[in-house]
């Protein structure tokens, strides 16, 4: 079954079979990042929008990256979603930079459902790099690529999502990802930050407010970065009190079974929910996370432009 | 100037007249409505052939914006008195939220000069509770009394604070004023229903119960002061309960609920379609079935559209940064009698009484929401017997805002009467 569609818009709407495409073809490019010269015509002559109306560093670099070794022509567009020009609307930004007739956009917006609108209403592709609290599917890819890598087939296996799972993105493209593949996800956070009826995206979506009971169940955990802005004092007392019941500390990770792995979307906020210790240790597989991530984005831009086999010149 | 109509259904719940018949109409006002076969009509009197059609009660809807003065790139009381008729609503209540604030009493001479000059629809003005609906200090209520208004509202914002909203309620009794609510409890921020299509979206959900705590507050503070409310736009299950309890008490409250409200559910919202994006949100099935359960049981007084119109640039944004609010007075009947009478079997005076005789009632409107000799001829001739599609190019309003454009409905206005004279002919 070869890829069909044009734009990468959440996990939501794939079916296992293109999730498996995807992660297939990032395998194939994760050769390529070993060689010398780690650069391919795949994107040669097309032209790549990244369009971040929400500060990033990593997903920005990453995308770059991938962009750069697929051979595209990358502009960079960041706007502070407050500084949109007065009377401009998202639709007016976007139809101008098709009017050079590009060929991808890689946008992330602090709005859910911007990939959707755009997608509905341009001729690019649409990679959706993070869409407020709905969907970061390219992320959700890597973390099921290192998962693969690690443990092979998915079905059955038992992944931890720890955090904030209100307002991540992170989470929800993962639970929508790893069930297709046949993995069991349990959801672990402070109560008030569990979304309402979480439990059914799906048969195999558990909640749990015990961190520690969990990670003695469960094959990897995803770590997700905390914060606590103004809007978030209502939601838990404090980043320590959080930190002993959700955070993942030496002493938790060491009762837990050897075979758990630790993963991290980044940036990690040390001391908070994951120790430093843990991070840099043995179990901790975020390094390759990120580079696992370049394969992926490598990966969903070529198929969502057209891309069918990849030439080895 | 005299009239006949002849050959249609009349339906008229304040008389519970039912059946072929004619009507009369007599210089602005109803002559003589009966069952039964028509009289010849005389040499000056006009006939209108109502056949395969119903002739009811000109509609009342109690719940409009008309953006004007202040927002008339969205709409003006010219254009939404037009949007009225062809919806069928022959006398419409307008929300003070407007730029500025119906607070004032010039402001409610301005609304009722410029309704009679358009000479549409009867434009019947609200006036604000609190000053500039900022919620502190009331408004000149009883001089806005005097000038016209039918009732006080802060809508588009609710009342949160308790103390000014019991004052509000206590004062307006001295008038026999209505108090209509919006009910929100506004620290709750959202942008659709909390619940399990808010978790799937990624959208930030307000729960039920921002609307149920107010709504609640609400009846405590009319059952303490013995005042009038009126509940807008009541969108959840729980709401319809509490009505149904405080109306078993005694309470002197009457709630409206909306079309949309009726007929969709948070579950229409995963295509982020900003149309579908209104406060209170759009709840889950479960809820829309307790609205039906309400609006046939009796519960629910009325059904209002909180008709709202937006340009499209407004909506055509970012779902988070869109508006609140869909138009709904041209949608209204083929709405709601789609989704009570077909889909659900309500009887068509249960609907003729939702949309005409009880708004009357709320408002004290004695010489409308009937058919009874004497009364306004206000009247609408409409049909369903023929399955349509809407099409939101042919509305009046100037606002295309509407999540219903394509559906499939029954429930057509042929003809709106509004003080004998004939405004909208389909
Ligand atoms: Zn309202």
């Amino acid at each position: 079954m070869p890829w069909t569609k044009k734009d990468l818009l959440g996990l939501e709407k794939l079916t296992a079979e293109e999730i498996t495409i995807i992660l297939d073809t990032a395998k194939a490019f994760s050769q390529i990042a070993t060689r010398s010269i780690k650069k391919v015509p795949a994107l040669q002559g097309k032209t790549v929008v990244n369009l971040f109306f929400e500060p990033s560093t990593r997903t920005r670099v990453s995308f770059e990256v991938a962009e750069k070794r697929l051979s595209a022509d990358i502009v960079n567009v960041n706007i502070a979603a407050s500084s949109v020009t007065k009377g401009e609307t998202l639709l007016d930004t976007v139809k101008n930079l098709c009017a050079y007739r590009i060929d991808a956009i890689v946008v992330r917006h602090s709005c859910a459902g911007v990939p959707h609108y755009l997608a509905e209403n341009i001729e690019p592709s649409i990679v959706n790099a993070g869409d407020g609290m709905h969907e970061h599917p390219t992320q959700a890819l890597l973390d099921i690529y290192t998962l693969r890598e690690k443990f092979g087939d998915l079905k059955g296996l038992k992944v931890a999502i720890v955090g904030d799972i209100s307002h991540s993105r992170v989470a929800r493209s993962n639970i929508w990802g790893l069930q297709k593949l046949g993995a069991k996800v349990t959801v672990v956070g402070p109560s008030t930050l569990m979304p309402r009826e979480i439990e059914k995206m799906g048969e195999g979506v558990e909640v749990s407010y015990d961190l520690p009971a969990t990670l003695k169940k469960v094959d990897a955990v995803n770590m997700l970065r905390i914060q606590r802005e103004r809007e978030q004092q209502v939601q838990f007392p404090s980043l320590r009190e959080y930190a002993r019941y959700f955070g993942l500390s030496t002493k938790l990770i060491d009762q837990t079974p050897e075979s758990l792995i630790v993963m991290h979307p980044g940036p990690i906020n040390r001391g908070v929910e994951l120790s430093g210790t843990v991070a840099d240790g043995p179990r901790s597989v975020i390094l390759q996370q990120v580079t696992n991530g370049l394969a992926v984005r490598m990966a969903v831009l070529f198929l969502v432009t057209g891309g069918t086999k990849i030439s080895e010149e | 100037m005299k009239t006949l109509i002849i050959n249609g259904t009349i339906v008229d719940p304040s008389q519970k007249l039912e059946g072929k018949g004619y009507l009369r109409i007599e210089d602005g006002k109803i002559k003589e409505c009966a069952l039964g076969e028509a009289p010849k009509a005389l040499n000056d009197e006009k006939v209108i052939d109502a056949k395969g059609a119903y002739v009811t009660p000109g509609f009342i809807d109690l719940h409009v914006h008309l953006r004007e003065p202040g927002q008339e790139s969205k709409e003006t009381i010219e254009s939404g008195s037009n949007a009225a008729v062809a919806g069928g609503f022959s006398t419409i209540v307008c929300m003070p939220n407007t730029i500025p604030p119906i607070d004032h009493v010039s402001l409610v001479k301005f609304i009722l000069l410029e309704g009679k000059r358009v000479g549409k629809a009867n434009v019947l003005p609200t006036g604000t509770i609190s000053k500039g609906r900022a919620g502190e200090e009331l408004s000149e209520i009883g001089e806005m009394y005097k000038a016209g208004i039918v009732a006080i509202t802060d809508d588009g914002s609710p009342v949160m604070n308790s103390f000014l909203m019991s004052r509000a309620s206590e004062y307006a009794k001295m008038f026999d004023l209505l108090v209509m609510d919006h009910c929100e409890d506004i620290n709750f921020k959202g942008s659709m229903n909390e619940g399990f299509y808010s978790t799937k979206l990624g959208l930030r959900g307000t729960p039920s119960i921002s609307e149920e705590i107010m709504l609640m507050r609400d009846i405590l503070v009319a059952g303490y002061t013995g005042g009038r409310i009126h509940l807008q736009h009541v969108s959840t299950g729980l709401g319809i309960y509490m009505v149904r309890d405080a109306k078993s008490r005694g309470v002197k409250v009457t709630c409206e609920v909306t079309p949309h409200h009726m007929s969709l559910t948070d579950a229409d919202l995963e295509t982020y379609d900003t149309n579908f994006k209104m406060s209170p949100p759009l709840r889950t099935e479960k809820d829309r079935q307790k609205l039906i359960e309400g609006l046939m049981d009796g519960t629910v007084d009325c059904i209002a559209t909180d008709h709202a119109p937006h340009t499209y640039t407004n909506k055509d944004v970012e779902f988070d940064n869109a508006p609140n609010g869909i138009i709904g007075m041209e949608t209204a009947l083929p709405v709601s009698y789609t989704t009570l009478v077909k889909e659900n079997k309500m009887p068509v005076m249960r609907l003729v009484e939702l949309m005409s005789t009880n708004p009357a009632k709320i408002l004290r409107l004695k010489a409308k929401g009937s058919l009874k000799a004497g009364s306004d001829a206000d009247v609408t001739v409409w049909s369903a017997d023929t399955e349509y599609k809407i099409d939101t190019a042919a509305f009046k309003s100037k606002a295309r805002n509407c999540p219903f454009q394509g559906k499939s409905v029954y429930g057509k206005v042929n003809l709106t009467i509004v003080g004998g004279e004939v405004k909208y002919e389909a």
